[in-house]
């Protein structure tokens, strides 16, 4: 069922990217899908009541959350941070040389 | 040695960082010195797989064990790959020492390229799903930037439009990879693919379908190629010849079949999802190019070309199949990337890249035509250059596999492939000059990788020699037919 809510997110967020005519608004689809992805990632490796798999005396752990995915999903927020600051550095250039955010009239490259 | 293939640009590129902008001279000599390297390097990994009584390496990152630890392996596939990517990137940055000085900040320019290059190497060598992806981020977002390098309206727009792109594909992959994570519990590509063949289910179509929607958009297969022909002709020449000549390659074709045939293994409805993918991006890219009048666009065009044919003869999955694409990955990297820095070359001359305003450029600039036309025919399959001999073994290995329909569209694609290149070069190099400017001098650096790219082209041929071919294509053309036996030989090799 979550998951499920996961695969809505992504969609809302690939909508966004397809149909909006605004930069910023495409970006922040972008931003959308990413999310969708990180949380199903770290879905997968959640078990209910689960606690932090760090090892320590007197404590039985009987059911560990998975750590893979959160440092894998760490790595892949960091990946996403760095291409959504680059994405805007280039919005905001196109807007100094368009002048507007709208890309249907950002069209110079035809054919 | 394997890690240094990460870690020399990774090094390179941190260090022109941080001295690039008070000593202009420096960064030219690092880079171009890590990239000879490199290229050394590369060509030394043929002889030990050579030497060595098995046919992969595996280097353990940090001691941990496979599956627990990441690892890097070496195979036929991959020395193959680092030697078509190391070759051609050398040649690059010598030719980009000059070329770049009518751009200012040139450190940042080789900064951005060492990043490309080690995110490349890092996905060619790397034997971890999660490894690849970052990899192939790093590559990626680099790009993006080296498309946009020369800040002007077309480059950020082409640039926008390709970083959203790539962005989308990215995340198609790291769901696909999210999905087979929670389905096989493991990262590591050998142990994927154990797991895999114990339990079979639907899930793997669906995240094959994932991966081609993701792979394919980085490789510009038809129906995800609209960014390429924007991206490739607004960067400056030398990143469009990185970018098509072999970026497209790495993170688009030897992707998506190293996890193709050596984690999922080849089925018949992958084969024939490639074989159509590749006829469909070998016609479109052939008509497209067709109209074209911005040289670089046309080149562009035609690398969607060329890129079908690699993937249809992959997608036969026989032997002749594999080797006749892996033959042409590697020729089409040289002669691609030979056009787009000749495309370069033409337009310091010309001051443009609009056909119709070219024109006698071979009493201006003998050289470059000389080169441009040996490239020219090379990708069109001239007999005696490397193009001729790798298309007919794909039209060889299609009539092999039975499969005549595609043998014929094969060369009919080959045919136009000829007229627009021979357009082209009609309209750009005979004739009278239309534009009356003083010819500029090309330097040294540049006529150097031109000729030397030109007459790798010339005798690309001779790799067919069973001498040569046995150490260097059929080991990789192994690699990859060995399917799912790849997961046991990376664990004999742990032992």
């Amino acid at each position: 069922m979550i998951y499920f809510l996961c695969l809505i997110l992504f969609s809302i967020g690939l909508y966004c990217v397809l149909r909006k005519r605004n930069l910023i608004k495409i970006i922040i689809g972008l931003g959308i899908m990413e999310y969708a992805v990180n949380l199903f990632f770290i879905l997968v490796g959640y078990r209910l009541e689960g606690r932090s798999p760090i090892f320590a005396k007197e404590k039985i752990i009987l059911s560990m959350v998975d750590p893979i995915p959160q440092a894998l999903v760490l790595t892949a927020i960091v990946i996403g941070l760095a291409v959504t600051a680059l994405i805007v550095a280039i919005a905001i250039r196109i807007y100094e040389r368009y002048g507007t955010f709208d890309i249907t009239q950002i069209r110079k490259l035809k054919g | 040695m394997l890690p240094l293939f990460v870690a020399i640009p990774l090094g390179t590129a941190f260090v022109i960082s941080l001295v690039g902008k008070f000593y202009k001279r420096l960064s030219d000599l690092l880079a171009n010195f890590g990239c000879f390297l490199l290229l050394i390097l590369s060509f030394f990994t043929l002889s030990t797989l050579n030497h060595k009584p098995s046919t992969i390496l595996v280097y353990k990152i940090g001691g941990w064990i496979p599956p627990f630890g990441i690892c890097m392996v070496l195979d036929g596939l991959t020395s193959f790959m680092l030697i078509t990517v190391n070759l051609v990137t050398f040649l690059v940055a010598i030719y980009s020492i000059s070329y770049m000085e009518k751009y200012t900040d040139k450190w940042k320019f080789w900064t951005l390229f060492m990043l490309m290059l080690a995110g490349m190497n890092g996905v060619i060598i790397t034997g971890d799903m999660f490894n690849l992806f970052v990899f192939l981020e790093i590559s990626a977002i680099s790009s993006y930037a080296l498309v946009a390098f020369g800040t002007e309206a077309e480059e950020l727009e082409a640039s926008f439009k390709y970083a959203i792109m790539g962005s989308v594909a990215s995340s198609f992959i790291l769901l696909g990879v999210a999905i087979l994570y929670s389905h096989t519990s493991t990262l590591n590509m050998a142990d994927m693919a154990n797991v895999l063949s114990e339990k079979s289910s639907d899930l793997l179509k669906f995240v094959s379908v994932l991966f081609l929607m993701g792979f394919g958009l980085k490789a510009a297969l038809v129906p995800f190629h609209a960014w390429l022909p924007d991206a490739h002709p607004s960067a400056p020449a030398s990143i469009s010849a990185m970018l098509s000549g072999i970026f497209i390659k790495v993170l688009g074709i030897y992707a998506l079949s190293r996890i193709v045939f050596n984690v999922f293994g080849l089925t018949p409805l992958i084969s024939s999802i490639f074989i159509t993918l590749g006829i469909l991006s070998m016609i479109l890219g052939g008509f497209l190019a067709f109209g074209q009048i911005d040289i670089k666009r046309l080149y562009a065009y035609s690398s969607i070309s060329q890129i079908g044919y690699i993937t249809l003869s992959l997608g036969l999955g026989t032997p002749q199949g594999v080797m006749a694409g892996l033959f042409h990955l590697f020729n089409h990297s040289l002669f691609k990337s030979l056009l787009f820095l000749n495309s370069g070359a033409i337009e310091s001359v010309t001051q443009t890249r609009d056909l119709r305003r070219m024109g006698g450029l071979m009493q201006k600039a003998p050289l470059i035509s000389y080169t441009n036309i040996i490239g020219a025919m090379s990708i069109s399959g001239i007999p005696p250059l490397n193009g001729f001999f790798s298309k007919l073994l794909i039209v060889l290995a299609c009539i092999q596999a039975k499969r005549l329909d595609l043998a014929t569209a094969a060369i009919l694609v080959s045919i136009l492939t000829l007229i627009y290149y021979l357009k082209a070069t009609g309209m750009a190099f005979f004739g009278t000059a239309k534009t009356q400017n003083s010819a500029k001098k090309i330097s040294f650096s540049m006529n150097f990788s031109l000729v030397i790219l030109s007459i790798l082209c010339l005798i690309g041929g001779l790799i067919l020699i069973p001498n040569v071919s046995d150490i260097f294509l059929k080991k990789a053309v192994n690699a990859l037919l060995n399917g799912k036996n790849y997961a046991n030989l990376v664990f004999e090799a742990l032992k």
